[in-house]
C-alpha cells in the first residue's frame, strides 16, 4: 500500500509543480469555448425546457476538459519517464501491476477533476446550472476519467516517441471528444450522423454526465452507465495484460 | 546456504541477434564480483534480465533464491540496481528522489539511512538541490544512493564510476567496500580492470554473449607474466578470436 500511494503521490506531485500548463492552461482554454459559444448562440433556442444553450455546454465542456486532461496526464507521464529513461526506478521495484496501474489512473483523474471542477466553479458565475442528480455526475465524473486515464496508460505505453504520441492526441482523442456531442444535442443530428455517433462511447459518458445536471438526456443513463461501464471493464483488462506481458515496457 | 545470485541456461534474444547464449553462473554471498568484458558483450543485458527490465528468452534466474519473473516482488527487494544509463527525474531533489524510491520498496520515515547514503557519497550539501542542477558525476552518486535505500543485501553496479573523478572513486570504493565487508554481495562491471583487479575476490568474462571465463582473481593473475588483470583479459580476448574463426 505504501508503494502504491507513494507512486501515487509522485504523479500527482510531478503534474502539480507544473499546474500553470497542467491545469490553468486548459482552464483557460475551455473557458474561451464556453464564452464564445455561448455567446454567439446565445439567441438559439432552448436545448431542453428551460435549459439554454450556454447552460446546455457547461457539463459537455467540463466532461470535455476532464477527458482530454486525464488522457494527457498518464500518457506524457508514461512517454516522459521512457524517453528520458527515469521509469527504471519505478519498474526496479516490487509494485504489482495493479498498483502501477491505479496510481497512474488516479493521479490522472486527480488532474481531470481538478480541471472539471474549477470549469464548473467558474462557469457559475455567469450561469445557473441545476443539479438534479449529483450521484450520477459523480459517477459518470468516475467512470469517464477512468477511461481517459486508461487510454493515456495505453498510449503511453505503446508510443515510443513524442510524434506517435501526438497522433494519439490528435487522431483519437480529439475527434471522439469533438464528435461526441460535447456541444450539441445529437438528436438535433441528420441522418446518418446521428447514426454514426452511436458508436462513439465518448457519447455516453457526456450524456449520461449532462443527465445528472438536467435529468433530461438524450438516451436512457442506464444504458450510458452500461456502456461506459463495459468499456471500463474491458480496457482495464486489456491495460492489465499489457502491464502483465512487459509489452515496450521490459523488452 | 542459497546462493546470492543463481543463474541457469539464461538466453536473451533481440530478432536476430542472440544477446546471451545460455550463460550459467552463480555468486555466492558475500562476494565482490567483477562482470567483464567488452562494449557489445551482453553485460547490460544480463544485469536486465536480473533486475526484471527485461524477461529472458530461456532459463531462469534467482535472487536469494527468489525466480525473477514468478518470485519478482521478492527477487527485487533483496537486488539494488545502478543502471549504466545516466537517468534522472528531473522534477525532484535529490532528497524527494530518495524519500520516492524509499516509499516504492514499501519503506517510509527513511532519512536516517537516506543521509548516512548521502554524507558516504559526499552529496549531503545537495541534498535539497534539484537532479536538474547537479554535474554528470553527482547525478551517477544519486543513482548509487537510489540502489541502496532499500538496504538490498545483493547490490549490481553496472559501471558506477564512469563519469566520476579519482577522489570520489576512492571514497565510492571504500563505501562499496564497507558495504560488502558487513554482508552485501556485490556483483560490478567496469572497464577500468585495475578496479576489478582490486576489489573483486572473482570475475567472469563475457563476450558475444558467451560467458567464456569464470575463475577467482588469483588464478587468472597467476597465469599471466606481467601479474596485471588487463594482459589477461587481452590475451583471452585474443584466444576468442582465434577459436572462432
Ligand atoms: N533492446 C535491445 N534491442 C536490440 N538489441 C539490443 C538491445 N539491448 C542490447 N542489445 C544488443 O545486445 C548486445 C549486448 O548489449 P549490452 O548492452 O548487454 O552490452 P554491454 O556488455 O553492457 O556493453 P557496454 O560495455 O558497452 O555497456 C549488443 O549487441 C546490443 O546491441
Ligand atoms: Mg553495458
Amino acid at each position: 500500500m505504501i508503494g502504491f500511494r507513494t507512486l501515487l503521490i509522485k504523479e500527482i506531485m510531478r503534474f502539480w509543480k507544473v499546474s500553470f500548463q497542467t491545469i490553468l492552461a486548459p482552464l483557460v482554454s475551455t473557458l474561451l469555448y464556453l464564452v464564445v459559444f455561448a455567446h454567439v448562440l446565445s439567441t438559439h433556442a432552448d436545448i431542453y425546457p428551460g435549459v439554454s444553450y450556454g447552460v446546455f455546454l457547461i457539463p459537455g465542456l467540463m466532461m470535455m476538459a476532464m477527458l482530454q486532461n486525464s488522457f494527457a496526464n498518464s500518457s506524457s507521464s508514461l512517454i516522459q519517464s521512457k524517453v528520458t529513461g527515469n521509469l527504471v526506478f519505478v519498474l526496479l521495484t516490487p509494485l504489482s501491476e495493479l498498483e502501477f496501474y491505479w496510481a497512474y489512473v488516479v493521479a490522472a483523474m486527480v488532474r481531470g477533476m481538478i480541471v472539471g471542477t474549477v470549469v464548473l466553479f467558474t462557469a457559475l458565475f455567469f450561469f445557473k446550472l441545476p443539479f438534479e442528480n449529483p450521484g450520477w455526475i459523480l459517477l459518470f465524473g468516475c467512470l469517464s476519467t477512468i477511461i481517459a486515464s486508461t487510454l493515456g496508460i495505453i498510449a503511453g505505453i505503446a508510443a515510443e516517441k513524442f510524434d506517435q504520441m501526438a497522433a494519439w492526441q490528435n487522431f483519437i482523442i480529439l475527434p471522439l471528444t469533438f464528435l461526441s456531442g460535447a456541444f450539441y444535442s445529437i438528436s438535433s443530428l441528420a441522418s446518418p450522423w446521428d447514426m454514426i455517433s452511436r458508436f462513439n462511447p465518448f457519447l455516453y459518458m457526456i450524456d449520461g454526465f449532462r443527465y445528472g445536471f438536467f435529468s433530461h438526456s438524450d438516451v436512457s443513463p442506464w444504458l450510458s452507465l452500461f456502456i461506459v461501464g463495459s468499456v471500463c471493464v474491458i480496457l482495464l483488462w486489456v491495460t492489465l495484460s499489457i502491464l502483465k506481458s512487459g509489452w515496450r515496457l521490459r523488452g | 546456504m542459497i546462493p546470492a545470485i543463481e543463474i541457469r541456461g539464461a538466453e536473451k534474444r533481440f530478432d536476430h541477434l542472440l544477446a546471451l547464449n545460455s550463460v550459467n553462473l552463480t555468486i555466492e554471498q558475500g562476494e565482490f564480483f567483477a562482470l567483464l568484458g567488452p562494449n557489445g558483450a551482453g553485460k547490460t543485458t544480463l544485469i536486465n534480465l536480473l533486475s526484471g527490465l527485461s524477461r529472458p528468452s530461456a532459463g531462469y534466474l534467482r535472487v536469494m533464491g527468489h525466480d525473477v519473473v514468478h518470485d519478482y516482488k521478492e527477487a527485487r527487494r533483496n537486488l539494488g540496481v545502478v543502471p549504466q544509463e545516466l537517468v534522472f527525474d528531473p522534477f525532484f531533489s535529490v532528497r524527494e528522489t530518495l524519500r520516492i524510491q524509499s516509499g516504492y520498496f514499501g519503506i517510509q520515515h527513511n532519512d536516517d539511512w537516506i543521509d548516512e547514503i548521502l554524507s558516504n557519497l559526499q552529496l549531503s550539501d545537495k541534498a535539497e538541490s534539484n537532479m536538474r542542477t547537479l554535474s554528470g558525476g553527482m547525478k551517477r552518486r544519486v543513482l548509487i544512493a537510489q540502489a541502496l535505500v532499500h538496504r538490498p543485501p545483493v547490490i549490481v553496479l553496472d559501471e558506477p564510476t564512469a563519469g566520476v573523478d579519482v577522489e570520489l572513486r576512492q571514497t565510492l570504493w571504500r563505501f562499496i567496500k564497507r558495504l560488502n565487508q558487513d554482508g552485501h554481495t556485490i556483483l560490478l562491471t567496469t572497464h577500468y580492470l585495475e578496479e576489478a583487479e582490486t576489489l573483486c575476490n572473482r570475475i567472469a568474462i563475457l563476450k558475444k554473449g558467451n560467458l567464456i571465463k569464470l575463475d577467482t582473481t588469483a588464478n587468472l593473475l597467476k597465469d599471466s607474466a606481467s601479474g596485471s588483470l588487463e594482459e589477461v583479459f587481452v590475451s583471452i580476448m585474443q584466444e576468442g578470436v582465434e577459436s572462432t574463426s
